[in-house]
């Protein structure tokens, strides 16, 4: 939330107006000869909450890795801010890195360090501040997840659903402009996934981040997007691009129907029928 | 927003005719940038004996988390002086990121206690601990020997690719460097050797020296080192990742015997194959010997080998093997015990693997000494 959340919070309305933030274009994802999916081209806004959706093992994860750059596409490229993300040298790129923060799928953090140590890694490292205030910051964050008072836990003395949270307290240690999510709510009890989706909204609306998350929950879905992808496992490619709400409501494409509303309408239409 | 945003932040004090401090805050707060320090504006609140605090944010420049962190602090201070706090003009984002900060109370005794107990607990602690331990590796030690009998007696439940790949993994993949080190152990032994026996002209007792030496210590302690380095590391480190990642509990819910699927293969392969692996480097670390005596002490290849041949006894070679065996017992045992005991986190692994490797050295070099006793007394 450097210049972006600025510039956010006094003028959200014109958001529209300006370039997007990530823009994916003609992307293919493959492992050597085998292609993940193909020919992926969308854009996400500023200050959007972004979905990428598709059932098990269609590529979703593997997408995310694209657009942070821990895998090279097999062609296509990835554009922040107009910049080309794919193509800029290692320091170039590494300069964009600093300004994402991303949550890993079972949270990752550093089991020899504590929380607070966790958090204030990418402080020590990328900022000025003095090591109280570094404590200081970390425990802020923390408290933005709940977790105050836990500062000086190892990640193996708290539970799962505490790991993402300490994960996600990390993600937005530097107060990141872009924020990857990878599947925040798997293996979280209903109310807890609830109020990771709160903060979630809380987090974009107050920082003014982009929030890209890789989820296959369909209440998260419903409850947080403003936008989506759906990655199709059959033809490899984007099955539908728009707000999830209106994707449940007016798609075509059976399989996204079938997706977004649990295979349900199909069932009835084939008792209907038979 | 007004437009004089300073480039570094600031924050003064100052007082309404109401008597009410407004504490003002203005410029670009970046936690790139550093932030400014708290307390001086505590004690400065503090000194006037304010009883009530409004915050003004009307000059306010880019901001991030390290405004929402003086804030939440500014307001923390203020309950607990027992000031009133007004939020007056503040940015809408900053306020739901405050309320966000506070929404979770502290939990309770959550904060670890950092005991430092006297020297004498942690002594008798420490103690405890280490008898805990001797008692917890008994107990391994006796399921080990009971899957082991069970395994032999064909009772056991486990597969034979994973016993044919332990056996690949610490025989055949362990060659090259086996035959690296022993030849070099050869070659050293020879040099030493030859320094002193030549001012005695009797060189030819270097391929005596070098053949008893290889045969019934080096070749079977190296070997014993070189694999508790490369493999009971790597089962410590393999069985530790199986803990961390719950897969030995799986096994154990399905009621398959951790010790006869995961332990018992592995200590059956290491026996089995460390003496092939010290007889191979038997040959190889007399080789070595050999290529000095021929280069150095201009020996023939054949008179070589054949005092080579002729120092060594079939006990002394069997004597050799049979510790061989024993050492990689010990270094399966140090090995799958570590990864057992492994702890649930990424760093435990790498603790467990580095444990397996002592605890497999020691256990050899002490093996080692009560054979030299053992083998004195029965005239080997």
């Amino acid at each position: 939330m450097t210049g972006a959340m600025a510039n956010f919070t006094k003028s959200g309305s014109d958001a529209t107006a300006r370039p997007a933030h990530i823009d994916v274009r003609g992307l293919t994802m493959a492992f050597g000869s085998f292609v993940v999916m193909r020919d992926l081209t969308f854009s996400i806004r500023h200050s959007e909450i972004f979905i990428i959706m598709g059932g098990s093992g269609c590529g979703k994860s593997t997408l995310m890795r694209h657009l942070i750059g821990l895998i090279e596409p097999a062609a296509g490229e990835v554009l922040y801010d107009g910049v080309n993300f794919t193509s800029a040298a290692p320091e170039e790129r590494e300069a964009m890195l600093r300004r994402f923060g991303v949550l890993y799928q079972s949270g990752a953090l550093w089991s020899s360090m504590t929380l607070a140590e966790n958090v204030g890694l990418p402080l020590g490292e990328f900022t000025d501040l003095a090591p109280r205030e570094i404590r200081e910051i970390a425990s802020l964050k923390l408290a933005l997840v709940g977790l105050k008072g836990f500062e000086d836990y190892y990640p193996s003395q708290i539970s799962g659903g505490m790991q993402k949270r300490a994960g996600l307290a990390r993600a937005i240690a530097l107060d990141p402009e872009a924020l990857f999510l990878d599947e925040p709510s798997a293996g979280l009890d209903p109310v807890s996934s609830r109020l990771l989706d709160e903060l979630i909204l809380q987090l974009r609306d107050s920082l003014g981040a982009t929030v890209v998350v890789v989820t296959h929950e369909l209440a998260s879905i419903f409850a947080i997007g403003d936008n989506s992808v759906f990655l199709d496992a059959e033809t490899r490619t984007m099955g539908a691009l728009g707000n999830p709400r209106e994707l449940r409501d007016h798609t075509e494409n059976p399989r996204v129907r079938r997706f977004l509303t649990r295979g349900e309408i199909n069932l009835e239409s084939a008792a209907h029928n038979g | 927003m007004i437009a004089q945003n300073a480039h570094s932040p600031s924050v003064t004090v100052d007082h309404d005719p109401a008597g009410t401090a407004v504490v003002r805050i203005g410029g670009s707060w970046r936690l790139r940038h550093g932030m400014p320090a708290a307390e001086p504006i505590e004690h400065a609140l503090e000194a006037a004996g304010a009883r009530a605090v409004r915050l003004d944010a009307t000059a306010i420049g880019p901001w991030d988390s390290s405004l929402v962190s003086f804030v939440v602090r500014l307001e923390e201070f203020c309950r607990a002086k027992n000031i009133a706090i007004e939020r007056g003009v503040l940015p809408a984002g900053l306020a739901r990121m405050v309320a966000l900060a506070q929404a979770v109370p502290e939990t309770r005794g959550a904060r670890a206690p950092q005991i430092s107990a006297p020297l004498l607990e942690r002594v008798g602690a420490a103690a405890l601990e280490r008898f805990a331990g001797t008692l917890r590796f008994l107990d391994f030690l006796g399921e080990a020997v009971i899957a082991l009998g069970r395994m032999l007696t064909g009772r056991a439940r486990f597969r034979r690719i994973d016993l044919l790949e332990a056996i690949q993994t610490c025989g055949a993949n362990a060659l090259g460097i086996v035959t690296l080190i022993s030849y070099l152990v050869g070659v050293i032994l020879a040099f030493m050797g030859a320094v002193q026996l030549q001012q005695f002209g009797a060189a030819i007792y270097v391929a005596d020296l070098v053949a008893i030496g290889m045969v019934r210590e080096m070749g079977a302690m190296m070997t014993g080192i070189i694999m508790s380095g490369r493999t009971g590391a790597a089962f410590a480190a393999q069985l530790g990742t199986m803990k961390v990642t719950q897969e030995i509990d799986a096994l154990a819910t399905m009621g398959i015997s951790p010790m006869e699927f995961l332990t018992a293969p592995r200590i059956v392969a290491l026996a089995l194959m460390m003496p092939l692996l010290c007889l191979y480097s038997d040959f190889v670390g007399i080789l070595g010997g050999a290529t000095v005596g021929v280069s150095m002490l201009g020996l023939s290849l054949r008179t070589y080998l054949r005092e080579s041949t002729g120092a060594i006894l079939a006990a002394t070679l069997i004597g050799g093997l049979v510790k061989s065996a024993v050492y990689g017992v010990l270094v399966a045992l140090a090995g799958c015990y570590e990864g057992f005991a492994c702890g649930g986190s990424s760093s435990a692994v790498g603790d467990a693997a580095t444990r397996a490797v002592v605890a497999a050295i020691v256990a050899i070099v002490v093996a080692c000494g009560i054979f030299a006793v053992l083998f004195n007394i029965l005239g080997i």
